[in-house]
């Protein structure tokens, strides 16, 4: 068996590549649905003691007369069918007084309701959350950058946010194609990608930092890589296999609430695993053999000793 | 014994010193299973939940300025006890209200799924009326300037009360018109207190006597002030859950975590076998110290919450991963059970505390930066990384050592070593 990462580094970066196309033109296309955390806006769950249908529903909110006609209704607890009795709907931000006249109305049309859930978002704080989640990132994305430029180089530092940013992408390109809410909670889940992400590179290169140090003269930045990422890539996979399981587990047997949330993580997770050992790597020992070709030098062990 | 050929792998020591750390092995699991046992139902009980798992209202208001009463820090405080106590009113249990940087005041009502009643409660305007015997208004909370607590000079607890000029003509008209009588004063429609008029005050100035303590005193006081001087305030945000939709969310993010758990530690136990079990007595252990912290902080469990504990556990398990396999290294060269180890152990901790250091660096700017639910994701997952350091370090090491010192297991595949696969992959690392 021969075990060899970096040498097809071609097929790494044009998958990625790829990918990372797909999920910008569908970031274009298709746009972002985010929820009411970040539009503002007013949602009821609702419960009928008859299944009802999406039209019906909008009759029967409209009936309010509240101009409520841009609302969007969604059957929620049935996959494929007209009618369910779990409905949501979601519409612009009403006060507590419109809401109640709204399942009112509904009531009046359609017999007994349950509100499960109502939530309203003034205009006002959705902003404020935008404006958070921006800034939390690039905090986060800047000491992050920092730690590891302190305890590596700032070559690895680079490679490893490539490696992050190109997860972000494929999670908001997943989240833009099927459409799927973008809500308060999404940023952490985020975060948390960009932790695991970020700690996946660490135990990389922590090895690539380790054999440096051992390795023979000779070595080439691939060798060196690859021996690396080989001698981790059990532990890699199953971090990864443990950490699927607990999000898995949220996903399919979890409430409703946590779901996206755990998407989120599931496909950051197995993106990072990926990105962290076929491309940040690759994309280091590219840079570090451009960088010394450059100078006209070989990579040797006293060069790596110093470059690491 | 099978493993004839395997004698080096034998811990040194004598038969004694194996009993010994027999003992100490099956003694600290067993403890370990018992308390994992009988504790985690109760302490996971204890936890307070959060609104989206019991159910329940939570509202977000924000005091705006207007011409006659800009936000100040004292009105927004007088807010905050306006509703703190019309909410007490309520009589729901544990509802909290908080005030929230300059001008947010939140207010979560456990079990209360009906917002417009919430809100009626909250956001009407405090009425502060002065009544004469004959249930008559005689003067409002307009005609009110301040309100003080003080001690006077009997040593009585009173609230001094201050008239503005309008205010203490009215209130000279009253007092004169009802020596001997009772006045008394309410607050949203409430009787505060109702003292008898002794004589006529025309200094614009008067005396409530009859708080019982000092703290009293104030309370009264802050509620006259808090009549007299309502700032606006809006409704930014209502979230209500209904009790059947917390309840469903709890069960089932209970059964994920279970279902999460029993996967992960089936996992471990084929890839690891014994060593997977120590993992395992290790993330019981973990389980429960971070329970117990959450309880000891008081902390509510939200949804978010749960998935920030989920994600750490994942992390936990990190940390015994990369030891078992630096072990595995380190057996593969030739060392003994013992030393591999050790070995592994320190090897390993410098990727371990880079790994968590980074993800603590994510967790940190989120609790800093962050709030509501993201925050308390964050502290959970933050607690995880630092009881998991623990858990995984101390208690794995502590339990391999003692379990390897037995002498009963010494073949390595028993650690998770599998010979062939290794070699490839670690000795020769993928070398040419």
């Amino acid at each position: 068996m021969k075990f060899d990462i970096v040498a097809h580094k071609k097929w790494w970066f044009s998958l990625s590549s790829i990918l990372v196309v797909l999920s910008i033109v569908s970031m274009f296309l298709f746009g972002f649905n985010f929820g009411i955390d970040y539009t503002g806006g007013t949602i009821l769950d609702l419960q009928f003691a008859q299944p009802v249908t999406v039209s019906q529903v909008r009759e029967g909110v409209d009936s309010a007369n509240l101009n409520l006609e841009n609302s969007i209704i969604q059957l929620t607890g049935v996959t494929e069918q007209e009618s369910s009795q779990d409905v949501m709907v979601r519409m612009r931000n009403l006060s507590s007084d419109e809401s109640r006249s709204v399942v009112d109305a509904l009531q009046a049309k359609l017999g007994s309701v349950e509100v499960k859930r109502t939530e309203s978002v003034g205009a006002v704080i959705g902003s404020e959350v935008t404006q958070h989640a921006a800034t939390n990132l690039l905090v986060a994305f800047v000491a992050l950058a920092a730690y590891i430029s302190f305890r590596f180089e700032y070559k690895i530092a680079i490679s490893a946010l490539v490696s992050i940013f190109h997860d972000l992408i494929m999670v908001l390109g997943v989240f833009s194609f099927f459409h799927l809410e973008i809500d308060a909670s999404f940023l952490a889940a985020i975060l948390t990608v960009v932790g695991y992400s970020m700690n996946e590179a660490v135990v990389i290169f922590d090895r690539v930092r380790e054999n440096t140090r051992t390795h023979r003269r000779t070595d080439t930045y691939e060798q060196l890589a690859n021996a690396s990422i080989a001698q981790s890539i059990h532990r890699s996979f199953y971090t990864l296999m443990t950490v699927l399981f607990a999000c898995g587990a949220l996903h399919f047997f979890g409430g409703e609430s946590t779901k996206n949330f755990s998407l989120v993580m599931l496909i950051g997770f197995i993106s990072g695993a990926y990105s962290s050992i076929c491309v940040d790597t690759s994309l280091w020992v590219v840079w570090k053999n451009h960088s010394n070709n450059k100078r006209g030098i070989r990579a040797t062990k006293t060069e790596t000793e110093e470059a690491v | 014994m099978d493993f004839a050929g395997r004698r080096s792998f034998y811990p040194r020591g004598g038969r004694l010193l194996r009993t010994r750390n027999c003992v100490k092995f099956f003694g600290a699991v067993i403890v370990i299973l018992a308390a994992f046992v009988y504790f985690i139902y109760p302490l996971a009980n204890s936890i307070k939940q959060g609104l989206d798992l019991q159910g329940g209202t939570h509202i977000v208001m924000e005091a705006v300025d207007t011409e006659e009463a800009p936000v100040t820090d004292d009105s927004l405080n007088r807010v905050v006890s306006i509703i703190e106590r019309r909410i007490n009113e309520m009589g729901l249990t544990e509802p909290i209200v908080q005030r929230e940087g300059a001008r947010r005041v939140i207010v979560e009502l456990p079990g209360e799924k009906n917002p417009e009643k919430a809100i009626e409660t909250i956001g009407k305007t405090a009425v502060m009326e002065f009544k004469d015997e004959s249930g008559q208004t005689r003067m409002t909370g307009k005609d009110l300037k301040t309100a003080k607590e003080q001690i006077d000079n009997g040593h009585k607890n009173v609230v001094s009360i201050e008239f503005t000029d309008e205010g203490a003509k009215k209130f000279a008209d009253l007092t004169a018109g009802n020596v001997g009588h009772r006045i008394s004063i309410l607050l949203d429609g409430d009787v505060l207190t109702s003292p008898v008029v002794n004589e006529p005050i025309s200094g614009g100035k008067a005396v409530i006597t009859g708080s019982r303590t000092l703290e009293d005193a104030k309370n009264l006081a802050i509620l006259l002030r808090s009549g007299a001087l309502p700032v606006k305030v809006q409704v930014m945000e209502v979230r209500t859950v209904g009790p059947s939709l917390g309840q469903d969310s709890k069960v089932k993010s209970e059964r994920a975590f279970a279902i999460g758990i029993v996967l992960i530690m089936i996992f471990l136990m084929v890839i690891y076998r014994l060593s997977g079990f120590v993992a395992n007595v290790a993330l019981l252990v973990y389980v429960l110290i971070l329970l117990a912290i959450l309880w000891y902080l008081q902390a509510t469990l939200t949804l978010p919450g749960i998935a920030g504990i989920i994600l750490s556990m994942g992390f936990a398990v990190d940390a015994n991963i990369l030891i078992f396999e630096r072990f595995k290294e380190e057996v593969l060269i030739g060392k003994t059970l013992r030393l591999s180890m050790e070995a592994g152990f320190k090897r390993a901790f410098n990727t371990i505390l880079d790994a968590n250091v980074s993800v603590m660096i994510a967790a940190i700017v989120l609790i800093v930066l962050g709030s509501g639910t993201v925050k308390g994701f964050a502290v959970n997952l933050a607690l995880g990384i630092v009881v998991s350091m623990f858990t995984a370090i101390l208690v794995s090491r502590s339990l391999l050592t003692w379990l390897i010192n037995t002498g009963l297991v010494a073949n390595p595949w028993f650690y998770g070593l599998n010979q062939k696969l290794d070699r490839e992959l670690k000795v020769k690392g993928g070398k040419p």
